[in-house]
């Protein structure tokens, strides 16, 4: 198994670990995956009241791809608007890293997570999808 | 770049020096390289005695005839002749075999052929200590029974069948027994009188010898009969036709040689630089061994660092060649199928790790290992949401995963 040297950066310096109280109204959570998969991916997000993600922390079980996929999201949906976050693609993520076609699921777990976080978020505050959009 | 240590000697193993040594002598102008079924010649002649030197060599460590001795190209051609050979000889007389859903692919992958064929195979479960359950084995047999197919030590957890107890049962009924001993051979004593086995699977590239040869042990007393796979020249008494490979034949007769030798010394010397790994471990939480701990080779400890995932503590342990149960790096996702056959959830089967030590392993490797494991475990932890929800006390079974 050879690894991209983005791949390897961020498995070895990977970029925001860890939690953020999940019951902190400003915090969504998404956790995405199954152990029987082999990949469990846990992604938080704290907002601001503008809608802007101000921090964002992970975890993940799983290969070093799915580990890299995630630490690399934390650093992009930094700073976005919810709205902006929900647009990253798995695509996106999978050329940053160069993943190989047998990891490309590491991307779509990513993608899945944050939109899990930003649906949790919604749920939080009330505010779903429709409004937000308007 | 600094070679990683080498932990996966059941992978393959480096060739002894003294083996390499040997093989060179049967290669150039100046050595023995002559085809060994040439009669009319002293090229031939040499070949072919050095030949037969090998074939005693090999013989000898499993206390055989010589003349029970089939060279093949490998235990996979060795599984393939054996059960392909029975089968289509013996089926006027039975089309069931039986056989384990551990066994290694070379069993697995030939039964399923057979099972193409119009033979039908039960595939036994093993106990959770990776063992057989001999009156599970007894109940699967039938009167069309013809084949029992038992490895002797697993390739990943290396637990040891009861194969004179597995005789005792297949025997008496009639049926043709045989085993793949790829990875017992050199490691631990190997009689086949005693095993009560009439078809071994032998490698010599798990013994310190060359890849690309190994052999059948084909019982005479009473006589086993094969249809060949290879035809040709009826080389190996028309079992399996090629030219022999003279210097690979003498490298694995060298290399069983020595292991029949030392092997004694060297599994008394391993089994303390398994105890050492296993100890220098213990402290770490959640961590379990997996397949049965004493019926097994002492080179080998296999174990589940709960809550890592295995291919990236691989990718952690750069330093360390060593292999992973889980099989992520292929695009199936699916964990070790020998640790699911143990009943090892997913968690843990995905979290496996083989440790395999040999000839050329030391007291500083395994305290090495010992270190950067408790390091990287430590590392991957902090990273694991699920070792995070253990701690929280969160039973990770309760959790509705979105399985994908």
């Amino acid at each position: 198994m050879a690894y991209g040297t983005k791949v390897l950066d961020h498995y070895e310096n990977p970029r925001n670990v860890g939690s953020f109280d999940k019951t902190d109204p400003s915090v969504g959570t998404g956790m995405v995956g199954a152990p029987a998969c082999g990949d469990v991916m846990k992604l938080q997000i704290r907002v601001n009241d503008a809608g802007v993600i101000e921090e964002a922390r992970f975890k993940t079980y799983g290969c070093g791809s799915a580990i890299a996929s995630s630490s690399l999201l934390t650093e992009w949906v930094k700073g976005k608007t919810l709205e902006e976050a929900g647009k990253i693609k798995n695509t996106d993520i999978a050329e940053e890293l160069a993943l190989p076609p047998v990891k490309i699921h590491c991307s779509v777990l990513a993608e899945d997570a944050i939109k899990a976080a930003i649906a949790d978020y919604r749920k939080k505050t009330g505010k779903d999808e429709n409004v937000n959009a308007a | 770049m600094r070679k990683p240590i080498y932990l996966d000697y059941s992978a393959t193993t480096p060739v002894d020096p003294r083996v390499a040594e040997v093989m060179c002598r049967y290669l150039t102008m100046e050595g023995e390289f002559g085809n060994p079924a040439s009669r009319s010649h002293a090229f031939g002649w040499q070949a072919e005695k050095a030949v037969e030197q090998a074939r005693a060599d090999v013989a000898a460590l499993i206390h055989a005839d010589p003349k029970e001795i089939v060279w093949t190209s490998g235990a996979t051609e060795s599984d393939n002749l054996a059960l392909k050979g029975v089968a289509h000889f013996y089926q006027n007389k039975g089309r069931h075999i039986v056989t384990v859903k551990t066994e290694h692919k070379a069993i697995l992958d030939t039964a399923r052929q057979l099972e193409r064929e119009g033979f039908t195979v039960t595939y036994l479960d093993p106990e959770p200590s990776g063992l057989l359950d001999l009156g599970k084995l007894e109940a699967a047999l039938r009167p069309d029974t013809i084949l029992v197919s038992v490895m002797h030590v697993n390739n990943e957890i290396g637990v040891i069948q009861d194969l004179a107890a597995i005789s005792r049962i297949v025997k008496p009924r009639g049926i043709i027994f045989h085993s793949d001993a790829a990875q017992s051979a050199g490691k631990i004593p190997v009689d086949v009188a005693e095993l009560g086995v009439d078809l071994l699977s032998l490698s010599a590239h798990k013994v310190y010898g060359p890849k690309g040869i190994g052999a059948l042990y084909v019982r005479r007393k009473p006589r086993v009969r094969l249809e060949a796979q290879m035809h040709g020249g009826g080389h190996e008494r028309g079992m399996r036709s090629g030219t022999l490979p003279t210097h690979q034949i003498v490298g694995m007769g060298e290399a069983f040689r020595i292991a029949r030798e030392e092997m004694a010394e060297e599994a008394a010397r391993l089994k303390g630089l398994r105890a050492r790994l296993l100890n220098g471990l213990s402290d770490i939480e959640e961590v379990y061994v997996n397949g049965d701990l004493d019926r097994r080779i002492p080179g080998n400890l296999n174990i589940s660092f709960n809550f890592v995932e295995g291919e990236s503590l691989i990718m952690a342990l750069k330093e360390l060649a060593v292999s992973s149960g889980s099989a992520c790096t292929s695009a199936s996702l699916e964990p070790s199928y020998v640790l699911r056959a143990l009943g090892r959830n997913d968690e843990l089967a995905h979290s496996s790790i083989r440790f395999t030590m040999g000839r050329f392993t030391t007291e500083a490797d395994v305290d090495y290992t010992i270190r950067l494991l408790h390091d990287k475990i430590g590392r991957l932890r902090e990273l694991s949401p699920l070792w995070e929800m253990y701690k929280d006390g969160v039973d990770l079974n309760s959790v509705k995963w979105a399985a994908h």
